[in-house]
């Protein structure tokens, strides 16, 4: 058992802090919340050279070759930093997803791009049910000679207006219930004809989009892995999904108690420092349990997910915790922080802000206690 | 980071396990674990035998070295031991003498204390009590009013000490007193060990709001204890108390124990119904108990944590962790009991001994005992004070 980072994980997370510290100050991240594009090219080039798109890719497809842990490490650093853009949708969404159902044709045309920052991509799979299950998937895909035609509503995707390519989840069985059977993924060009894109606007300014496909023509050759069967992939990605949005998490966390720390030591009231007085000393106690809490249940997670172990009650126990946890540590970061963390102006409303953005992302901390609670055999 | 046991470790783990399964059957009928379990005349001696048990088995100090009956066993393996001995709910190791003074003793005894103390602990024959706090010194350990004056080759002290746990089974006291009256609060204080039989000390006990009688106060009328009871320097006993608060506190045999009361609340949830549905179905019930399990896990990331900062060396980072902990597993140990008898319904106020008790009325006996954890060892607060000051480094009011 070892608790803490390799050599190379050490080097990986204090050359993205520093990066990010210098190329991402939080005044960036507020003036992309509010452009429509949500990221500039400028950063994403700077990323892709460090190879970090790839950075969990295979070697043979121009990526580094390193673990899902490893990814996770460097997403508790973007989260610290709320960086903005496509990275998640891009890398974990998409990459991963291809790389985990793509026939070999598909990952020499895709993953090498993603590999270089020349493509951004997400997964379409939530609808109005705005539901991670299997049965909220109605958006159809209809076989038309060698293409498929795509019909019906997203909601809540991530990117969708500046993606170059989208994973669509859908169903291709009629009457075959609404269950895991008939569910089958594309990769659909972002500029086909027929699809509309409307950029939400949301607590985080997170560009979640709706999108429409109004008989969208998708070549068969597009089709990600086996038709019918592409629950158990989208499960795997949800899995990997869910980890990964707990990493960046964790990172915001970890910011917003230091934040607070170092602001109940400077700030004075009644003649002394507020971190003098104890109720703010508990209010920092207590947000170092959730930060280390949920540190550690997420690597635990991260970890058995990166050895291929099973993890579905490990990944739900996580969210499940890290989703709560990161919650209190804001609000109890605004507490300390008084009148000035409610300004705009502060930074303290951005973790604010993506703790609660983050909540319901891949499943509230409800929905995965009730997986828990399948898992224990209640 | 790698969280899986080697399979050294795995293979030491079941022969823990194999051990308390076995002996666990010699559990006394309507025996509760807790500290009046470990302490109550039906409880001692399931006691006493579990430590002669551990002690034969060389179990009960593995990581002190040989020649003092242990086996030099790395931190992580006394915490596969914390984790399955707090699973089996098991009693026998001597929190105070085990726990406490051995490892102290260890750090800052002369050889000769070591040779006198150490062995009769490993060997469990010696059980131990702490003298620290008084009526009018708890959390602020230092304002402590018992006095050492020395007298030729001896000091005799003069005092009252309160919630001494398990102090009418124990053979031997470690304590602390004041022996420069010069001095404010952390100077000026010595750390002794005495014999519980030694003249003028009395024991009298308290019952707590459970029934139980495991608290005690210490009276000391003029007790003489030999100069080479004191234990490090004279008037330098304050570090030595902290050094002693720190040992054992990774927490990680509550966060086992909670998981073996979740997984019996589990069982009991699947097998009762309640309006004709089993209690497992209802929405409410499940949400409950997959929050604890999702709690106690963290809760043992927290406890592996500690032990494996204390093995890093990385001493502040670990006790600010262990008081972290500490803070952490006391109140989710409550959370576990209330759980417990609020799922129960009236049920689950009934107490052990009726026919009418769930689950051996271990949950209306934990749901009692727990606020004390809360408090024992360091209350919450204080807890979380240190770890704002340790940890965090925030300032102190002095």
């Amino acid at each position: 058992m070892d608790l803490g980072f390799s050599e190379e994980q050490e080097m990986l997370r204090k050359t993205a802090r520093d990066f990010l510290e210098t190329e991402c100050p939080t005044s960036l991240v507020k003036e992309m919340a509010e452009d429509e594009q949500g990221y500039t090219s400028e950063l994403w080039g700077k990323m892709a050279e460090l190879g970090w798109m790839g950075l969990a890719l295979p070697e043979e497809h121009d990526g580094m070759g390193m673990s899902f842990l490893d990814l996770a490490v460097l997403l508790e650093e973007m989260g610290r930093a709320c960086l903005p853009g496509p990275f998640f949708s891009t890398v974990v969404l998409g990459g991963l997803t291809i790389l985990e159902a793509g026939n070999e044709e598909q990952k020499k045309e895709f993953l090498p791009k993603i590999a270089a920052g020349e493509a951004i991509l997400t997964m379409a799979l939530t609808e109005p049910s705005a539901s991670y299950d299997p049965a909220s998937i109605t958006v159809k895909a209809v076989p038309d000679k060698d293409d498929y035609v795509i019909s019906g509503t997203k909601l809540f995707v991530e990117n969708a207006h500046i993606a170059d390519y989208l994973i669509c989840v859908t169903r291709t069985k009629d009457g075959a219930g609404k269950g895991e059977d008939g569910i089958t993924l594309f990769l659909v060009d972002g500029k086909s004809p027929g699809i509309t894109t409307t950029l939400l606007k949301t607590i985080a300014g997170d560009k979640q989009c709706e999108i429409t496909f109004d008989n969208v023509r998708v070549p068969q050759k597009n089709m990600l892995g086996e038709r019918d069967k592409g629950w158990p992939v989208v499960a795997k990605i949800l899995q990997k999904a869910t980890v990964a949005k707990c990493a960046e998490m964790i990172g915001g966390a970890q910011a917003a108690l230091d934040m607070s720390v170092a602001y109940a030591k400077e700030r004075i009231q009644f003649g002394r420092p507020i971190g003098s007085f104890q109720a703010i000393q508990h209010h920092c106690a207590n947000m170092v349990t959730d930060v280390d809490g949920s540190r550690f249940i997420t690597y635990q997670a991260a970890w058995k997910v990166s050895e291929g172990l099973p993890a579905v009650m490990e990944v739900s126990m996580a969210k499940a915790w890290v989703s709560e946890a990161y919650r209190r540590v804001t609000q109890l970061g605004h507490q300390i922080h008084g009148g000035i963390g409610f300004c705009m102006d502060h930074d303290m409303p951005l973790y604010f802000k993506r703790a609660k953005a983050a909540e319901p992302t891949f499943g509230s901390a409800d929905w995965h206690r009730e997986i828990v609670a399948r898992e224990l055999g209640l | 980071m790698d969280f899986k046991l080697t399979p050294e470790q795995e293979a030491l783990k079941k022969e823990f396990e194999d051990f308390f399964e076995v002996e666990m059957k010699h559990e006394p009928e309507d025996w509760v674990w807790g500290l009046e379990g470990l302490f109550s005349d039906a409880g001692w001696p399931f006691n006493v035998y579990m430590a002669k048990r551990l002690a034969e088995k060389g179990w009960l100090v593995r990581p002190w070295p040989e020649e003092y009956g242990g086996c030099n066993a790395p931190m992580i393996e006394q915490l596969i031991f914390g984790d399955v001995l707090g699973y089996y709910c098991a009693p026998g190791v001597d929190p105070l003498g085990v726990g406490m003074i051995g490892p102290t003793i260890l750090a800052v005894g002369t050889e000769e204390q070591k040779k006198e103390h150490l062995p009769p602990i490993a060997k469990a024959e010696r059980f131990w009590c702490q003298g620290w706090s008084e009526p009018n010194a708890g959390s602020d350990l230092a304002s402590l009013t018992t006095k050492a004056v020395k007298d030729g080759d001896d000091w005799i002290l003069n005092g009252q000490k309160c919630w001494n746990t398990g102090a009418h089974r124990a053979d031997w006291c470690f304590t602390i007193a004041r022996t420069n009256p010069e001095e404010r609060r952390s100077k000026g204080l010595t750390y002794f060990i005495l014999d519980m039989k030694s003249p003028g000390v009395s024991v009298v006990p308290i019952e707590s709001m459970d029934g139980s009688k495991h608290f005690n106060e210490i009276y000391f009328d003029d007790v003489r204890v030999p100069s080479r009871n004191v234990i490090g320097e004279v008037n330098g006993g304050w570090a030595i108390t902290q050094a002693t608060m720190n040992y054992e506190r990774s927490s990680v045999g509550i966060m086992s124990g909670a998981s073996r009361g979740l997984n019996e609340l589990v069982q009991y949830c699947k097998e009762t119904s309640l309006r004709g549905k089993p209690l497992s179905q209802n929405p409410h019930v499940r949400h409950r108990l997959a929050q604890l399990a999702i709690d106690i896990e963290v809760g043992r990331t927290l406890s592996y944590r500690v032990g494996w900062l204390q093995e890093k060396e990385d001493i502040m980072a670990a006790a600010a962790a262990a008081c972290g902990a500490k803070v952490y597993s006391t109140e989710l140990w409550q959370r576990v009991a209330f759980t417990g008898i609020e799922i129960m319904g009236l049920y689950g106020t009934v107490a052990k001994g009726s026919k009418w008790a769930v689950l051996k009325g271990q949950f209306e006996d934990l749901a009692q005992s727990t606020p004390g954890y809360k408090l024992g060892g360091g209350t919450s607060e204080i807890m979380r004070s240190i770890v704002a000051w340790v940890g965090l480094g925030l300032p102190r009011i002095k």
